[in-house]
Parts: structure tokens; C-alpha cells; sequence
């Protein structure tokens, strides 16, 4: 029998419920109020009394309102038909809605259960199998989905029968397994699975030995990401978060994209869903809606439901990662998310850590952060989770709890800076802050020796090194002035300008410019790297300064043209003949 | 709001803060109007069978065997064509002398729109204002605030970006205002002839602060009548959000709620988002634009309430005196529009986003030789040059005083790079410096 309650208090969206039975930890409860069903979960009990956040507005509710408990934590259904859906924090589909305002109390269905799918079986009747492993194949789209053997199923099981190919929709029974007592449970093409339990189901998680490609210079060159490799990206307010995670949505290397937007702006989910259906995959050449799914939860909806959408759009990644994909998941912001934890726990006057955020916030981050990884399947095959996070610094200070724990916790850290911001140097990636431990792993290492050049991480190291010589040549010009340095300081500085105006800076806006391949990567990296190896002589730092704006005028028009077409070969020609005519 | 003939009255408070009050009721619902000896009240804790309420107009002498009545529903606005023109107190009560207004009640804070149901922004709203136009050109559907110390003459600024946009109804929240401020907005909106298309929702200096927290909602209900069932263009106008914000935190500060950051409530970011958020562009074709006004404690943006609203909003025009050109310009460095280049070479010239990135950082150079100056080091030839830049720059572009179509901000710009610099100074691309660029 169920649970059941009454509502005894309410502040916000905490409502404290006094309850008659049974209620477990994240357990999902319905409160009616006026025929309405509002969904919350339990986060705190104490002694009969429950407290639930509540996943909608609490007006109008008041003391005695009845509550039913559901004996079940939060979950997300999973089959055929998540790519290209937009759903709301507690995947609810959006598109499926009617009214142009959010109806309390409203749950769609996250999938179609009329559509029928083209499925091919891949399991034979009396193969022994466990949980995750692939039972047959649906197209899709373009993705050869994986009917798998429930997460939820544990120990191993027989295949008693499987259908035969055809066409069904996802309630469909397509097998029935025998368990080892003999029990026979069917299985259909959707399952379910509580979001805040990671799902396992693979033999091991290696550590990532890929790099995922996204085609902006200042990561792919100076701090790659790993396939399955977690990073995040701090910045002040206007220092290009979003569009930088916008590029890598739209130009990353993996099969499936999975966005969450988390407390932010609306109008950044209405760009998603109005420019990627046009864009194109540059790897594939597929819509890139086709191969993404869209979680959001704006600052305006219910902030309960924040928490909910970082772990709802996790679980679908995992779903595909156990398809054998790559997976890309991008999350912004989870600073968010972190306040939504921290007006939750105010209500609960919890007794609070730094800056009033709970004081579990760490480990709830390095937790999350844990989810991600490349894993190999049970049959042998690998994919990948890999997670980007933006977080958002209140005042742009970095030495706050989000930053701080969420720093812990991932690979690569990309600091977005005001100051560069300020002088339109975008991506605004602080070059000599941010770091990608990946270039530490001698699994990476050998990978891009491999399949860029040999001594390739050398190089990367050494473009690094002129940008951190520039800083300081410029420290000491800016105190001793322009003639009291020699000239040596004047050719180390505009040497680091080189490497920023070409390599680090990137219009993101410019079709051309915007997607750089690893090829191109390379090519201008070696060019750079060239020019700095040279020695100069000027008579004076400012014909030493209008020779470095020559050059690098000529190398940025190198970035707006077509890689090899006759324009980008005119300018290099161009500039080699400058250098011919200054350099030694 | 009169107390109805059924009602039951509550005559035992338990307790009395200066913005709440609490008593034993039953049968309450959350969000729930009340009356406090006569005071407007809301619902704002159930704890079993006590009640607190928000008093908007603040407890100063009231009783505690003051009556108390429940009035059954959420604070609510009428709306109805007749709310053109009119100004309103915060509880939507008219302050005009005129009569109050027929029409279908509405209650204020609703739902959010289906952000599935929702268009891109994509019509150009020009204010004449290079500052604004040129570098961070504001478009329908937006949210934007001017953050301004209070000395900047940000009211001034945002009067004349109404009344010159082309817009169907203009929607004024005034919190906090003072009563010289709105008889301003008042005069400037008569004299613009433009007071038909006008509604106000004014909280004064001389009315209580916690009042002010009804003003967004009410301005807000409003504008989403007119742009969601007129299908209208409206533009709403919110000064000064810092002056709401702190009213949030006298709240929270009386019910015991714990701080954070500059002793504002934690949930700052979700209070503020709920209202900037109703900024929108409806498939039906109306739309709500929002420009707010954030006034900073001398120019520090890392405040929680400037920091959480540049999180939330569609970037910040900032304002600054500057001393170069002795003018109020508005700054290219801080300030943003996030939505530009929706419009920019769209609805605008092709050269317009280069023209004003290679405008932006020229003026960056400037300031960079103007710290050089200031360190007592010689300046050299491009230092000079850029400095004679920055101040015709400021003077004819920056400044808020400036009121030109926007190709005209797009030549004066490509005139002063001529004048100043060389083409490859100006790092524009080849293609448009050949069609555009005015060099000789």
C-alpha cells in the first residue's frame, strides 16, 4: 500500500508533509492541490515528518493538502526517440505542450509511444546475458540505437525469446528473459532508471587515451580534452561562456550532444533549437539537431527542478555511452544548480559552509564530475562520456566554493578572464591560468604523437612557454617604459602577440574561422612557432611593432580564408616575403 | 479589498517584526492575500497552524490584537485596454486621479512561457545612441539593464531610448523612485505626446520599500496582456532593481533566513531571473523588452546584486563620465549587448560587427597609452595617434548626447580609422576595407 500525507507547512517550495507510513531518501511524492498533481521528492525525513521540494510553484497550496508517495526515486525513461527532443529538467517534453505558458502540474511524455521503429534483433534465444547488454537494434535516424537488457536487471539471464524484425513501437515486448530462479520477466524497448544512481553495466573505465576534437584552437592545441575527460569553464558574466560552449556543441567530435541548460537564459535554449536544425555536422555532414538532445531547465522555471536536469541529461548520456557512442555532455552552468542547493538547504536551516552553499556541496560536484569516463562494454567495445561544465563566479572571483570544489574535481580548466574580454580577445581563455592535465597522461601523449606529429606536445609546450615570456617581457616594459627595455623584451613581447592573435583568438562568428580541423591546427602552429624561431633586428621597438602588426595582420587573413585556397596561399606568401625581408 | 461579510477574523498576532507579522489560522493557502488592520499582507511561511505574512507597508504600529482577515487569493492585477496611459500605485490602485479600471482580473508572478514555445529575437530596436546601436545593439525580446553610479544620469538616458523606439506600449516599474525622478518621467512622457501608449507603476521614495516587490510583477502582468493577447510590442522600463533587491533582503533578513554574499538573500539569482525572464518573443509576433536600471555603489560590478543580474540578463550598457571628452559615454569595454549579432550584418551593414570590434580595441590601445602617459613614459607615434582616436571617438560615437542612423555611426567610424591609422592597424578584413575603407 502506498504512503500517503498530509501537508503541515510550507515555505517557498519546501513544504514540510506529515506522513503515515514509509518514505525513503529522493523518494517522488504527488501533492494534490485543486485536482492538480505537482511532483516533488523527498530530501530530508525527520521522525514522521517528510520534507519535499516541491517541482512547481507552491501557491495556493495550504495545510492538509493531501500527498501520495510513489515508492520510487526520480527517473529517466530511456529508449528510442531522445535525440533531437527538448525536455524540461524532469524530462518532460516541451515540444508536446500546448499553451504557450508552463501549465502546473503538466507532465508530457518523453517519448512517442505510438511511433513505430525498425528493429533488427542481435540477441539468438538461449544466450546468457546481464544487465546493458545489446538485445537488438533500432535506426534512429542515422544512430543504430541499442535495445539493451534493462540496467535495472540484476544477475544473468537466459534469452527464452526474442522477436523476430519488424516494425514496434517501444512498449512492444520484444523478449523475454529467464532469470536464475526460473522467473521469465519481458522486456520492452524503453527503460527506466532513478538519475541520481550512476549506471554501471560496463566492465572497466580505463583512463582516456583520445582526444576529442572541437575545433577551437586554444583547446585542441594548447589544453585538449580526452573523450571521456571532464572539464569546466569559469568566467565573470560577458567573457563568452556560452559561446564558447555553443562552438563546442556545435563543432565537438562525438556521436550524441546532450545540453544542459541550467538556470540560464531562455533565449540561449531558443538559439539551440533554431540554429541547430539548420548548421550542419562538420564531421558527418547530418543536421546537427540529429545528433542532439536539449535539458533545460531556464532561471525561471522551478529552481527544484535544476537539480534535476544536470542529473536527468547524465543518465541519458550514460544510456548512449552503454551503446558503445561518444558522448558529449555540456552543462551550463552548474553554479546554478549549486544555488539551488543552497536555497534548498536555507529552508531546511541547515547549519551552512562557505558562503551559504551546503557544506557537501564538494563531494555532490566531484560525484557528479565522477559520472563521466570512457568505459569498455561488457562485449568489448568502448564509449565515452565526456562532461564540460561552465561555472559561474560570483563577482568573477575564482576562490569561491563552486569554483573551488568543481577545480577538484575536473581534468581541464579553462579560465575565462575579464581583462582579455574587455579587449575583445576572444575565446577569453586565460592562456597561462588554464591547464589540461590530459597533456600529462602518457596515454594522450602517445595518442597525439601518433596522430599529429611526433614532438607535437613539445611544441605546445614551447608556444605556452612564449606566451608566459611575453607576459613577462610586458610586465617589465610597462614599469621601465618602451626605451628603458632592450630590444630583446619588445621582440619576446610581440613574439606572445603572434601566438594570440593567431593561435589563441578565434572568431567564432566567422563561418571560416569559427571551425579550425586539427590539420589547419597544426599548419598554423608550425608557421607561428617558425616566426618566433627566428632572430630580429630593428633599429627601434616601434618598427619592431609595425613589422609584428604586419605579420600578424597577414596571418589572421590566413584564418579567414579557405585552408589552402589561393587567397590563404597569396598571404602566407606574403608574409614569408616579410620575413624574408626582416628576419635572418 | 474590503472584508467580506463570511470572513473570519483573526484578532492574536504572535509575533511583530518591522516587515512581518505571524499568528495562529487555519485553512491558509501559500502566497495568500491578507489584511493586517487594514494593511495589504501576503502569505509568505505555513509552519502547521502559524502563518507569517509580509506586510507590504511595513508594521509600524500595529497592534497585537490587530484584525486579520485572509482575502482567499494571490495579489492580482485588471487589465484591459484601459490601462493605457494611466499611473498606478504598486497595488495597481490609480494615482492619476482618474477612475480605477474595468477588466478581467489577473494574477501577478504567473507561469513562464514554454521556452520551446518561444521565437529568436531578431528585430532591431534603434535608440540612435552609437554607444548603444554601434557596439551593443539591443533587439526586441531582450533584457537589459544600464548599470550607472546614481550620479549618471540613467533615467535620462533611459527616457529617450523609449520614446525613440519604435514600440507599441512602454511599461514603467518604478521602484524607489524619487518623486522629482517620476514627475521627470511624467513630463517627459507628456511632452513627448507619447502618453497614450504609456502605463506606470510607480513606487516613490515616500512610500514604503517592501511595496516596491509588487512593482515588477504588476508592470510585468501588464506587458504580457499587451504582447500575449494584443499581440503587441512592448517595451518595459524597471528603475532601480537595486532598490527591489534590497527590499528582498529586509524580507528575508526578517524572517531569519540565512545570508549569503552581501547579506542578500540566497536566492537572489532565482528572485531577480523570475523577473527578467519575461523578457520574450512570442511566435504570435509581440513581444516583451525589458531595460532595467542597476545602480552600482561607485562602479563595483562584483556587488551581488550587479553580479547576479549580469548573470541573468542579455548583457549591461554601462555609463561613465569621461574625462577625455567631458561627456557620459556609454562604456565600450564593460558594457554588452548578448544578442547583437542576431541583428548585426543582418538587419544591419555587413561591416558592422569588424567596424566595431577594430573601433573597440583601438579605443583599448588608447587606454593603454594613456596609462603609459600617466607612468611618465614617452609616447610613441602610434600612441599619439591612438589617443587623438579615443577622443573624437568618444566624443562622436560614445557619447549618450549622440542621435544618428546607424550607417552614419558605420561611416564616422570608418572616417576616424582613415584618419588615425593604417589599414592593417585596423586588422578588418581585406574585403570589406576595399568596399568600405575611406583612405586615400
Amino acid at each position: 500500500m502506498k504512503t500517503t500525507g498530509t501537508v503541515t507547512g510550507i515555505v517557498s517550495n519546501l513544504v514540510t508533509v506529515l506522513t503515515d507510513g514509509p518514505v525513503a531518501e529522493n523518494e517522488i511524492c504527488y501533492i494534490t492541490l485543486a485536482g492538480v498533481r505537482m511532483m516533488a521528492e523527498v530530501i530530508k525525513v525527520n521522525g514522521k515528518n517528510a520534507q519535499v521540494q516541491v517541482f512547481e510553484s507552491t501557491r495556493g497550496l495550504r495545510g492538509g493538502d493531501k500527498v501520495e508517495f510513489e515508492g520510487r526515486m526520480l527517473e529517466a525513461t530511456l529508449g528510442p526517440g531522445l535525440l533531437s527532443s527538448v525536455y524540461d529538467g524532469l524530462q518532460n517534453n516541451l515540444a508536446t505542450m500546448d499553451s504557450v505558458f508552463l501549465v502546473r502540474g503538466e507532465y508530457t511524455s518523453p517519448l512517442d509511444h505510438e511511433k513505430l521503429w525498425d528493429f533488427t534483433p542481435l540477441a539468438r534465444p538461449g544466450d546468457k546475458v546481464v544487465a546493458a547488454d545489446w538485445l537488438g537494434e533500432v535506426k534512429e535516424g542515422w544512430l543504430p540505437h541499442k535495445i539493451m537488457v534493462p540496467f535495472s536487471f540484476k544477475g544473468t539471464f537466459t534469452v527464452k525469446s526474442i522477436v523476430e524484425a519488424g516494425q514496434y513501437n517501444i512498449d512492444k515486448e520484444i523478449a523475454v528473459l529467464t532469470d536464475s530462479k526460473g522467473a521469465d520477466v519481458p522486456v520492452t524497448m524503453c527503460q527506466k532508471w532513478p538519475v541520481k544512481v550512476a549506471v554501471k553495466g560496463y566492465r572497466e573505465k580505463p583512463r582516456p587515451s583520445r582526444i576529442m576534437e572541437t575545433g577551437v584552437r586554444v583547446i585542441d592545441t594548447l589544453n585538449p580534452i580526452a573523450e571521456g575527460g571532464t572539464g569546466f569553464i569559469p568566467g565573470p558574466f560577458g567573457c563568452g561562456k556560452t559561446v564558447l560552449q555553443h562552438a563546442i556543441a556545435k563543432q565537438g567530435d562525438a556521436d550524441v550532444i546532450v545540453m544542459a541548460a541550467c538556470g540560464e537564459r531562455a533565449n540561449e535554449v531558443v538559439e539551440i533549437f533554431t540554429e541547430f536544425p539548420e548548421l550542419i555536422d562538420p564531421h558527418t555532414g547530418r543536421h546537427l539537431m540529429d545528433r542532439t538532445t536539449i535539458i533545460c531547465n531556464t532561471s525561471n522555471m522551478p529552481v527544484a527542478a535544476r537539480e534535476a536536469s544536470v542529473y536527468t541529461a547524465m543518465t541519458i548520456c550514460e544510456y548512449y555511452r552503454a551503446m558503445g557512442l561518444k558522448v558529449l555532455l555540456l552543462a551550463d552552468s552548474t553554479s546554478r544548480w549549486a544555488q539551488a542547493l543552497r536555497e534548498m538547504s536555507n529552508r531546511m536551516e541547515e547549519l551552512p559552509g562557505a558562503d551559504a552553499f551546503p557544506v557537501d556541496l564538494s563531494s555532490i560536484i566531484s560525484n557528479f564530475y565522477s559520472r563521466a569516463g570512457q568505459v569498455v562494454l561488457n562485449n568489448g567495445q568502448t564509449g565515452a562520456v565526456t562532461f564540460i561544465g561552465t561555472v559561474s563566479p560570483a563577482g568573477g572571483n575564482l576562490k569561491e566554493p563552486v569554483t573551488e570544489s568543481t577545480k577538484k574535481a575536473a581534468r581541464c580548466f579553462y579560465a575565462l578572464e575579464q581583462n582579455r574580454a574587455d579587449q575583445k580577445r576572444y575565446p577569453a581563455v586565460n592562456p597561462i591560468d588554464s591547464y589540461s592535465k590530459y597533456l600529462e597522461y602518457p596515454e594522450i601523449k602517445q595518442y597525439l604523437e601518433e596522430t599529429v606529429e611526433k614532438g607535437w606536445v613539445d611544441k605546445v609546450l614551447k608556444a605556452k612557454n612564449i606566451i608566459r615570456r611575453g607576459k613577462e617581457s610586458a610586465e617589465q616594459i610597462n614599469i621601465l617604459g618602451d626605451d628603458g627595455v632592450p630590444m630583446s623584451y619588445h621582440i619576446l613581447f610581440w613574439k606572445s602577440e603572434l601566438v594570440d592573435f593567431i593561435i589563441l583568438q578565434q572568431d567564432g562568428f566567422d563561418p571560416i574561422d569559427s571551425l579550425c580541423p586539427m590539420d589547419r591546427q597544426k599548419y598554423m602552429l608550425d608557421l607561428v612557432l617558425d616566426i618566433c624561431d627566428r632572430d630580429f633586428e630593428f633599429d627601434d621597438f616601434e618598427k619592431c611593432r609595425d613589422f609584428f602588426k604586419e605579420i600578424i595582420n597577414l596571418l589572421k587573413q590566413m584564418n579567414y580564408s579557405e585552408f589552402g585556397s589561393d587567397n590563404f596561399k597569396i598571404y602566407r606568401d606574403n608574409a614569408l616575403k616579410l620575413l624574408e625581408r626582416n628576419g635572418k | 479589498m474590503a472584508n467580506k461579510a463570511y470572513q473570519k477574523i483573526y484578532t492574536e498576532l504572535t509575533a511583530i517584526t518591522k516587515a512581518t507579522v505571524a499568528l495562529k489560522a487555519s485553512g491558509v493557502s501559500n502566497d495568500e492575500l491578507a489584511l493586517v488592520d487594514g494593511r495589504l499582507s501576503q502569505v509568505v511561511r505555513i509552519k502547521g497552524e502559524t502563518i507569517t505574512l509580509q506586510v507590504f507597508s511595513g508594521t509600524e504600529g500595529i497592534p497585537t490584537n490587530a484584525c486579520v482577515t485572509f482575502l482567499g487569493e494571490a495579489p492580482s492585477l485588471k487589465v484591459s485596454e484601459e490601462l493605457s496611459g494611466r499611473f498606478f500605485d504598486a497595488y495597481g490602485h490609480p494615482i492619476d486621479g482618474g477612475p480605477e479600471i474595468e477588466g478581467r482580473e489577473v494574477e501577478i508572478g504567473g507561469p513562464s512561457v514554454n521556452p520551446y514555445k518561444r521565437r529568436q529575437p531578431s528585430e532591431l530596436i534603434p535608440t540612435g545612441i552609437a554607444g548603444i546601436d554601434l557596439n551593443n545593439t539591443i533587439v526586441s525580446g531582450q533584457k537589459i539593464p544600464f548599470f550607472a553610479d546614481p550620479d549618471q544620469p540613467y533615467n535620462q538616458v533611459m527616457a529617450d531610448v523609449a520614446l525613440r523606439a519604435d514600440v507599441d506600449k512602454i511599461i514603467l516599474g518604478g521602484m524607489g523612485l524619487s518623486n522629482d525622478d517620476y514627475l521627470f518621467f511624467r513630463h517627459e512622457f507628456e511632452s513627448a505626446g507619447a502618453l497614450d501608449k504609456i502605463i506606470s507603476f510607480v513606487n516613490t521614495t515616500e512610500n514604503p520599500p517592501v511595496e516596491r516587490l509588487l512593482v515588477p510583477d504588476m508592470a510585468l502582468t501588464a506587458a504580457e496582456y499587451f504582447a500575449v493577447e494584443k499581440n503587441e510590442k512592448v517595451l518595459v522600463l524597471l528603475t532601480d532593481m537595486t532598490l527591489y533587491a534590497d527590499a528582498l533582503s529586509i524580507v528575508s533578513n526578517r524572517m531569519d533566513q540565512i545570508p549569503s554574499k552581501d547579506s542578500m538573500p540566497g536566492s537572489l539569482y532565482s528572485d531577480l531571473a523570475k523577473i527578467y525572464e519575461k523578457a520574450v518573443q512570442l511566435p504570435s509576433g509581440g513581444s516583451i523588452t525589458i531595460i532595467a536600471v542597476t545602480t552600482l555603489n561607485d562602479g563595483d560590478i562584483t556587488h551581488a546584486i550587479p553580479d547576479n543580474t549580469g548573470y541573468i540578463t542579455e548583457g549591461q550598457l554601462f555609463l561613465r563620465a569621461d574625462s577625455d571628452s567631458g561627456k557620459v559615454i556609454i562604456d565600450p569595454f564593460r558594457s554588452l549587448s548578448r544578442l547583437k549579432q542576431l541583428v548585426q550584418g543582418k538587419k544591419t551593414r555587413e561591416d558592422h560587427s569588424q567596424v566595431m570590434n577594430a573601433g573597440v580595441r583601438l579605443y583599448a590601445d588608447a587606454q593603454n597609452a594613456k596609462t603609459k602617459l600617466e607612468n611618465g613614459f614617452d609616447l610613441s607615434d602610434y600612441d599619439h595617434r591612438c589617443l587623438a582616436y579615443a577622443k573624437e571617438y568618444a566624443t562622436r560615437l560614445l557619447s549618450i548626447d549622440v542621435n544618428i542612423k546607424i550607417d552614419e555611426m558605420l561611416d564616422t567610424a570608418w572616417e576616424l580609422f582613415a584618419k588615425h591609422f593604417s589599414p592593417a592597424e585596423t586588422g578588418i578584413k581585406q574585403a570589406l576595407i576595399d568596399k568600405y575603407g575611406q583612405w586615400r
